[in-house]
């Protein structure tokens, strides 16, 4: 139960590592007109104070602007004045006597995050927010931040579940007789440092329409050893081509030079004619070919010295299944 | 101290064990890791380690990452106290692969790392099944 406990423990602080991130970012995209309360509760300048209390007291609120009667912002207050004049025993005096009049402001137009640093050096509760005429439009508390940013949050989520849902339905929702998403990539020779990206790019792309984490396993392998077969091996690069339809992905390397000599040469494991230098790097093991044939369900290489080669691959999605269920029989 | 015992290992404990520095800034001291594997080819870790395994490597380009995100490897140690290039932990922290260094060598750290109970997650090439697409 331990384990299970900081799992769950790790599980959370991870979230909550991205959605601070997140939450950053939001703070600093989402306008304070976004979060503000535009429906205020404001008083005269001659209301009494024991009005005041009446007011809070229905109303549940703990602040309120005071507005000259031509709209203008002349003060604010706040359950603290309040204290302060009940202290006094003074409910009869009139608003002005017991309101802040030192204002800070901020702009509707103005990011969350202004108000956030507004509120951390002011130590305010709330903050009037004024037009670019000088005036009051809504008031903002921390309070409406924390609401803000939370739907935002989950608009995001929600946002971001409908697209894997999409991604992964992609081809319940399309109807034809035959659907199929092709991918392509240039690959330069001699890239080593970006090689793999389109391996990595193409894996995503397969977890995204959920195929299992096997088949994107295998895929990726395959596919990433045939990118850097293109990157160590061709004298002009090549294109990876990955067709993906509901049974099957098919995977087509092909380059346009040199071309393989001995295609039985190449195959035989440990053989190959990288350099040292790709040797030094880690790779030219002569390895490549083998792992392809063992990630994949069907596997062609064809060449013509001096012109170029074309790897095709094939994975079979229905046979998946099957195939598990065969592995684990025998082991 | 059991030789062959299998205990849950997690990623904090494996730094420990092997005396090493975190490269990365995406890292989870709780995430487990089943087993252990150590390779300078890449086309042998491609072919040979299991999902979940860390990978012991003295080869420290971004090829390791990208191999590690191929092949679900959980971490990454880079052994001989091997300083990466930074195209390397960027490339770990963009794809949140654990990129760890060792001041130990590779001999050694297999080896602490197989006393503490991690299990190998290297399989024999030669096990796999031809698959019969000749």
């Amino acid at each position: 139960m331990a384990v299970n406990n900081s799992q769950r423990n790790r599980i959370i602080s991870d979230q909550e590592a991205e959605n601070i991130s997140r939450l950053e970012e939001l703070a600093y995209e989402i306008k304070v007109s976004e979060v503000m309360t535009s429906k205020l509760i404001s008083f005269s300048p001659d209301t009494k104070m024991k009005e005041v209390l009446e007011v809070f007291r229905q109303k549940r609120i703990s602040g309120a602007p005071i507005v000259s009667s031509q709209g203008d912002l002349i003060g604010l207050i706040s359950m603290e004045d309040l204290i302060r004049c009940l202290t006094d025993s003074d409910l009869n005096a009139k608003i002005d006597k017991y309101m802040t009049t030192k204002l800070i402001t901020i702009l509707p137009t103005d990011p969350v995050i202004e108000a956030s640093k507004k509120f951390v050096s002011t130590n305010f509760g709330r903050l009037p927010i004024i037009d670019k005429d000088q005036r009051l439009v809504g008031m903002i508390t921390k309070g409406d931040i924390n609401r803000g940013l939370l739907r935002a949050l989950e608009t995001d989520y929600q946002e971001e579940e409908i697209r894997k849902y999409r991604a992964s339905h992609l081809f319940e929702d399309i109807e034809s007789d035959r659907s199929s998403l092709i991918l392509r990539y240039q690959i330069q020779q001699d890239d080593f440092e970006d090689g793999g990206r389109a391996s990595s790019n193409i894996k995503r792309a397969l977890i995204r329409l959920g195929a299992s984490k096997q088949i994107a396993r295998r895929c990726g392998i395959a596919i990433y050893e045939a990118e850097m077969n293109l990157i160590i091996h061709t004298t002009e690069g090549g294109v990876l081509r990955v067709e993906i339809e509901p049974h099957q992905i098919t995977i087509d390397a092909y380059d346009y030079g040199p071309g393989i000599k001995d295609i039985d040469l190449a195959m035989k494991p440990g053989y190959s004619t990288a350099s040292d230098a790709i040797r030094e790097m880690g790779f030219g093991a002569g390895m490549g070919l083998i792992n392809i044939s063992r990630c994949v369900d069907q596997m062609k290489l064809e060449s013509i010295w001096g012109k170029g080669s074309r790897l095709k691959m094939r994975l079979f999605l229905d046979s998946e299944y099957n195939k598990d269920r065969l592995e684990n029989q025998t082991s | 101290m059991i030789l062959g015992l299998q205990v849950k290992m997690i990623l904090g404990d494996l730094v420990k064990i092997v005396g090493g520095t975190v490269l990365t800034v995406s890292f989870d001291e709780n995430e487990v890791v089943l087993g252990g594997c150590g390779a300078d080819l890449m086309s042998d870790v491609l072919a040979s380690i299991e999902p979940g395994a860390v990978l012991l490597t003295g080869l420290c380009n971004p090829q390791v990452i990208r191999t590690a995100q191929m092949a679900d490897v959980a971490a990454v140690v880079l052994v001989r106290g091997k300083k990466p290039p930074q195209s390397t932990i960027d490339l770990a922290n963009l794809e949140k692969i654990p990129l760890i260094t060792s001041p130990l060598g590779m001999f050694e750290l297999c080896g602490r790392l197989y006393v503490a109970g991690l299990p190998s997650l290297e399989k024999s090439v030669a096990d796999h099944p031809e698959c019969g697409c000749e």
